[in-house]
């Protein structure tokens, strides 16, 4: 990918079509990205009803390739990398040996001997490092599994919305309606240029991720304008970063720094569901999280929302109805679609009910909350 | 660009003189930067007010911004209707945005500007 360093914030290749648009540029973890454009609000609720475009180039791609692949993304992960068909992506947690999480990625399998791994922005180099590590002390012979960084060449547009299959299907002779959820499709050409398009996001809505590997400045441009020129019948807008943190907050959707890091485990989590203890191989973390399955945690994250008036934000102490000290909130906003104050945070086992009474310490003074299920919102299957 | 009946606070608050009293708000160059403005915490009627001391906070989707008092003097009246309408600041900062009405104590500082002295200002936090 084309980056032009501005002194130390790197951009993407859509930085010209980002600017153009009229995005409020920000530093986000060294990128020179968005945060929004015509509005936090309006961008958040546009998703919902409409569709909106979403530049995340900033992600990383690490393929892993070779006889050897399905035995090192097997140990990488907690989810079960043989149970997918080729073509099918699973959400999983990355985690350590002592079960607390490196990352949570998808995975896509092109086949037994061929994946793609789509991690976090922050991560990258980390990740990249960890996997690499981790392919040295393989069980397979040496030179049986390829590990290769491909963050920098692949630029990444997630189109997101009731209306998104609408508007994409008019720029691609594939048929969409064919890619299931969790599916991909490479190569899918867009706007005549070529891609990998999965029926995956983080909003909570439908909606495609579209890959363009090798990408640069003209092939950039090409796909951004052409998907904004077919979504304008829709009413398609160019979302920041402040709504992407909304949307997938109201769907209970894991930023990894904020509800999911170094200290924390799947099963605390409530990502459960992503940790196949029966896969049959040993995967790094896999004994702690039998032990938290069989015996249980010390801590869960739970959603809340507010009671009183307030905006429960990260790092704010949450406290049970006694005013005891029971954990922190990891991400907390206003919720413009269901319009509500929510969050999520870590509490003691016994406070997890659903009704559950809380208290969100806002700078210095309690205000209470209650333990709600999650995800917050649901879009209309 | 800037109303010209109103004086503004370099930390971007504004009053317009209403006889003894004194009208706060924020001006549409700080509503701009703060984004959508989802919840406001003001004080309660009485409670007295110090130039240059904060007041309440004002938060975005993203921020906490405290908000200061560019006047000293008495809380006499706060703007209820933005317990369920905080975006009233960002659609109507100067209007129906209003925050907090003032008793004023003493005179007003001498250090808060005209419009025009404002717009120059604002243009050096560009």
């Amino acid at each position: 990918m084309t980056t032009i360093s501005n002194e130390t914030l790197r951009r993407t290749p859509f930085y010209e079509n980002l600017k153009a648009s009229g995005g409020k540029l920000v530093d986000f973890h060294g990128w020179e990205l968005p945060v929004e454009f015509s509005g936090i609000i309006d961008e958040h609720n546009t998703v919902r009803t409409a569709v909106g475009l979403f530049d995340v180039s900033h992600m990383g791609e690490v393929l892993i390739e070779g006889p050897g692949a399905m035995g090192l993304v097997q140990r990488l992960v907690t989810n079960n990398a043989a149970k997918l068909s080729d073509g099918q992506i699973c959400y999983t947690p990355m985690c350590y040996p002592d079960g607390t999480i490196v990352d949570d990625c998808l995975v896509y399998r092109y086949s037994a001997i061929r994946f793609l791994v789509v991690i976090n922005a922050s991560n990258v180099d980390k990740d990249y490092a960890w996997i690499m590590e981790e392919a040295k002390k393989s069980g397979e012979a040496p030179g049986s599994v390829q590990v290769t960084n491909l963050s920098d060449s692949y630029g990444q547009l997630a189109i997101q919305g009731p209306a998104a299959e609408r508007v994409l299907a008019t720029l691609t002779r594939t048929d969409l309606s064919s890619i299931a959820y969790y599916h991909f499709v490479d190569p899918v050409e867009v706007a005549g240029v070529s891609t990998l398009v999965s029926r995956t996001g983080y909003t909570g809505e439908d909606g495609f991720e579209i890959y363009v590997p090798d990408i640069d400045s003209a092939k950039a441009g090409k796909v951004w304008n052409a998907v904004m020129e077919a979504g304008r019948p829709h009413g398609i807008k160019p979302i920041g970063l402040g709504a992407r943190d909304t949307l997938r907050l109201e769907a209970r959707l894991m930023l990894y720094g904020n509800d999911i890091d170094e200290t924390t485990t799947p099963i605390e989590a409530g990502l459960s569901w992503t940790v196949k203890l029966k896969k049959g191989v040993e995967f790094n973390g896999m004994a702690r999280m039998a032990e938290q399955k069989a015996s249980g945690v010390a801590r869960r994250l739970v959603g809340f929302e507010m009671v009183g008036k307030g905006v429960p934000r990260h790092g704010y102490p949450l406290a049970a109805a006694d005013g005891s000290p029971v954990g922190q909130v990891t991400s907390g906003s206003f919720a413009p679609f269901i319009k509500k104050y929510i969050g999520l945070g870590y509490v003691k086992p016994e406070l997890t009910e659903v009704g559950t009474p809380l208290f969100v310490e806002i700078r210095g003074r309690k205000v209470e909350a209650r333990v709600v299920p999650t995800p917050f919102y649901s879009r209309e299957k | 660009m800037y109303p010209t009946d109103l004086k503004y606070a370099k930390s971007h608050e504004w009053i317009r003189i209403d006889g003894d009293d004194a009208v706060i708000g924020i001006s549409a160059f700080a509503a701009g930067k703060l984004g959508d403005i989802v919840f406001v915490e003001l004080p309660s009627t009485d409670t007295p007010l110090v130039a240059g001391e904060s007041l309440g906070t004002i938060e975005s989707v993203k921020a906490v911004s405290d908000i200061y008092s560019p006047v000293s003097g008495v809380v006499v009246e706060i703007n209820s209707a933005l317990e369920d309408a905080p975006e009233t600041v960002n659609d109507s900062p100067y209007g129906d945005g209003w925050l907090v009405k003032v008793k004023l104590d003493g005179d007003i500082p001498v250090d808060l500007m005209d419009a025009k002295a404002y717009e120059e200002h604002c243009s050096t936090e560009e």
